[in-house]
């Protein structure tokens, strides 16, 4: 297949009825849609390969009269993107489902519905994705009209999980609390002895109100709320939205500031994936591999804390640059220390893995096929375990990967196994990154004042976070004021894999392939 | 008469108040294998101490059942350290073999069984249902592997294999005996909830055996039931180590040698948890699926060491 190229899509824009078809940068085409012409558009892309990977809407009655829906598409590997800008009429609060030809678009378009009050129509799945039983019907909290509400009264409506029948079937209800300090989520398991044969997931326990909070938090604060959307993935979070508004305002980020952002991620990745091999195996009995990554994990987050002044790597990203120590690091310093405890790590996981009892454990355990993989449009490290090759720090640079070569670890197996085993090869590579950057990392400010935000403009910030890609989609509605953001964490691509890996596995391997994917329930709801 | 009351108040108060600290030397030394710290070898009289203290929860859905099984779990064991010889080869019930402690620990595994079953949660069932499957792999075993030793010694009381093989260790010279030491030490780590069967240390609900019917206890029931299980550790360990290594162990019931005996024991011991914790930090859990196939592993081994004694006079 040849590349995709922009000029296809723009084509492909064009062809579907858009009008206003501009080049927002080097890898995304957009233009404006009326809702009607979605579908085709959809179908002309998708023989292209690329599908829908963001949708979400804004509130722009006050502006437009109308909504305002956003619809990324894009092949996995996120370059090319088409954005596609929709306009959904106010009255009729109805727009064209994508659902059946998107599985991503049809848990977008659930959360719109449960979060906007529009109608996906077409859609074969009319339950609640992002609301509870017990918020009442007709409230739709991200509408700018709504009267926010304190306290519900539970409506004692049940979620209507699917139910699985036959002669020996169990259900086995899990959580939403936990016997350790995990954060809270349902899982419905319909078993027939010891064999999971359905898993339903419902999450949404920990709504904060996150993208509703950044309409109304000071403009300056809003970074720092960036950050807390997954506390493991603070400068991941942090920089997709800061790349958001340096994108909204025109703004040039110094070289400096954007090795050191390549540096800010990378100790992100690395501390996350220790503390993942150590957990991971910890829960096939392996107590000593667990001990000693979470020792070395304890090491990195101090490490972390004496070059970016935080132990979680928060508020070193800031909008135009950087800030606090990190600034006037000494990069060599640090890419020697990352080694040391890298070859550390690594020794450890060999340990783990040579054990073959341990082995026996990841291998073959909570498979997810690289076509299942595809149909759910898996993303990041997960799809890369099943054989998706995408990597946005390769395939769509952004701070200063485009200058890096990125080796992107692709496993086929599609087991617990070979997530563990891209976890090591990130690993590797995030150790192999910092020290590259800290040889070409230039002297020279790290941030400039970010420019007034251009009222009613949108722009999307794209970062390979250490779970996969992490979209923030932007809309001022002043110079330093936010009309919406939209966040998108892999977590919440990737849950429902998480159903279809566990399958024909048996219920006490269940944490073993959930720590595997280790998805961030945070993340998920916002 | 008033030897064996002695006698049998002597051994539940060393089995008794020395199980805690067994499960915590075991800990402590776990921990430091694996680089940790870890908690002081007293920390399981702490935690009793605690729990003893707290109020006890009790779910409103459960019967009689639930309440009494920590009491019927601490009963049984203090019967089944009376009955095996731990600081002397003659024990406060003579007549005692193998089969009665069999039928204790399965006494204690049905009713845990049902108590899980009974506070109704899922997990509760989920450990009964894969604990009765475990026990019924391993109990047989256990049986098997002391008739090995009870067909050499021609006895099948406890006190009477210790006693025959600690005058004529000879006996022991024998591969049955290797045979059915391996077996019984597999069966150990089975009926006791240990590693690769059921791991002891778990906080995740799903995978757990032993763990998954407690669940529900807390305050002085858990306290017991904690208690109880470190008796169980207690138990079988001094099995392993007085029926199958029975040097040292005293027949008479005086106080200097039954002081040597204790001495001998608590070596024993020391060995046997070194052990126990070293195996424990280099293997990983097996998936449930493969517990059957160690267990029926050592079924064969305490099978070959039966015959054993028939083929090697």
């Amino acid at each position: 297949m040849a590349l995709l190229t922009l000029d296809d899509l723009a084509q492909a824009l064009v062809e579907a009825g858009a009008h206003g078809i501009a080049t927002r940068d080097a890898f995304t085409v957009e233009g404006r849609l009326p809702a009607a012409a979605l579908p085709a558009l959809a179908d002309r892309l998708a023989p292209l390969g690329a599908v829908c990977q963001f949708l979400a809407a804004a509130d722009t009655r006050d502006r437009s009269g109308d909504f305002t829906l956003a619809c990324a598409f894009a092949p996995p590997a996120l370059r090319p993107r088409a954005l596609a800008l929709v306009s959904v009429d106010a009255a009729a609060a109805r727009f064209p489902s994508l659902a059946t030809r998107s599985f991503a678009a049809s848990r977008f378009e659930r959360e719109i519905r449960d979060l906007f009050g529009l109608t996906p129509r077409g859609h074969p799945d009319p339950r609640r994705l992002a609301l509870h039983q017990f918020w009442p019907e007709g409230y739709h909290p991200l509408r700018r009209d709504v009267a926010l509400r304190g306290e519900f009264a539970d409506a004692g409506q049940p979620f209507p999980f699917r139910r699985v029948e036959g002669e020996g079937i169990f259900e086995i209800t899990v959580g939403p609390v936990h016997a350790g300090i995990i954060e809270p989520g349902h899982f419905r398991f319909s078993v027939e002895g010891e064999t999971i044969v359905n898993l339903e997931t419902r999450l949404g326990f920990v709504h904060k109100g996150t993208e509703k909070l950044f309409e109304t938090l000071p403009f300056e604060r809003t970074p720092e709320l960036a950050e807390r959307v997954s506390g493991d993935t603070s400068a991941g979070h942090a920089l997709a939205y800061c790349q958001a508004l340096e994108t909204l305002a025109g703004c040039e980020v110094p070289p400096r500031a954007r090795w050191l952002r390549v540096v800010l991620l990378e100790l992100e990745r690395l501390y996350n994936h220790v503390a993942d091999v150590g957990m991971i195996v910890n829960d096939t009995g392996f107590a000593f591999g667990h001990a000693h990554c979470f020792r070395i994990r304890e090491e990195l987050c101090r490490l972390n804390a004496r070059v970016a002044g935080h132990r979680l790597l928060r508020g070193a990203v800031v909008p135009g640059g950087v800030a606090g120590p990190i600034a006037g690091a000494a990069l060599g310093e640090l890419a020697s220390a990352v080694e040391a405890l890298t070859a550390e790590f690594e020794e450890i996981a060999r340990l783990s893995l040579d054990n073959t009892m341990v082995l026996e454990r990841l291998q073959g355990t909570g498979r997810l096929t690289e076509q299942t993989a595809r149909e759910l449009q898996v993303v990041g490290l997960v799809g890369r375990a099943s054989g998706i090759d995408a990597d946005c720090r390769r395939d769509a640079p952004f701070a200063a990967y485009g200058e890096l070569d990125v080796r992107v670890a692709v496993y086929a197996t599609g087991d617990v196994w070979a997530r563990t085993m891209v976890r090591l090869d990130e690993a590797r590579e995030a150790a192999r990154l910092i020290r590259a950057a800290a040889g070409r990392t230039p002297e020279g400010p790290t941030r400039v004042a970010l420019p007034p935000l251009p009222a009613g403009s949108q722009a999307f910030g794209v970062v390979e976070a250490w779970r996969g890609p992490v979209w923030h989609w932007v809309v001022a509605d002043g110079p330093a004021t936010l009309r919406r953001v939209k966040i998108v964490d892999p977590s919440f691509r990737n849950w429902p894999a998480l159903e279809y890996a566990v399958l024909k596995n048996i219920v006490p391997d269940f944490p073993l392939c959930n720590k595997s994917f280790n998805l961030s329930y945070s993340g998920n709801d916002l | 008469m008033i030897t064996d009351v002695v006698l049998a108040l002597a051994q539940a108060l060393v089995g008794a108040a020395g199980a805690p600290l067994l499960a915590g030397v075991l800990r402590t030394l776990k921990a430091r294998l694996m680089g940790r710290r870890g908690p002081s070898p007293w920390q399981p009289y702490a935690d009793l101490r605690k729990l003893l203290r707290k109020e006890a929860v009790v779910s409103t859905t459960t019967s009689w059942v639930f309440r009494v099984t920590p009491y019927v779990l601490v009963a049984t064991m203090l019967v089944a350290i009376v009955v095996v010889p731990v600081v002397a080869s003659r024990t406060a019930l003579p007549f005692a073999g193998i089969i009665l402690l069999m039928y204790l620990f399965l006494l204690g595994t049905f009713f845990l069984a049902l108590a899980g079953l009974d506070s109704g949660s899922a997990f509760g069932g989920m450990g009964s249902s894969r604990e009765v499957a475990v026990a019924a792999l391993a109990e047989p075993t256990v049986i098997l592997a002391v008739f090995a030793l009870a067909l050499r010694a021609d006895t099948t009381t406890l006190g009477g294999i210790v006693e025959r093989f600690a005058r004529e260790p000879l006996l022991a010279a024998n591969p049955g005996h290797l045979l059915a030491f391996a077996a019984f030490f597999i069966v150990m780590l089975a009926e006791t909830g240990r590693l690769p069967v059921d791991n002891p240390a778990t906080h995740l609900e799903l995978t757990m055996i032993h763990e998954a019917m407690v669940l529900e206890y807390s305050g002085r029931y858990l306290a017991l039931v904690e208690w109880a299980a470190a008796m169980k550790l207690f138990v079988f360990l001094t099995l392993l180590a007085n029926l199958f290594f029975p040097w040292g162990v005293p027949d008479i019931v005086e106080p200097v040698p039954v002081l040597l005996g204790l001495l001998a024991l608590a070596g024993k011991l020391a060995v046997l948890t070194v052990a126990l914790a070293g195996l424990e930090t280099i293997i990983a859990k097996l998936r449930l699926f493969r517990v059957p196939e160690l267990l029926a592993g050592s079924f064969a081994l305490a099978l070959l060491s039966v015959t054993a004694v028939f083929l090697v006079p």
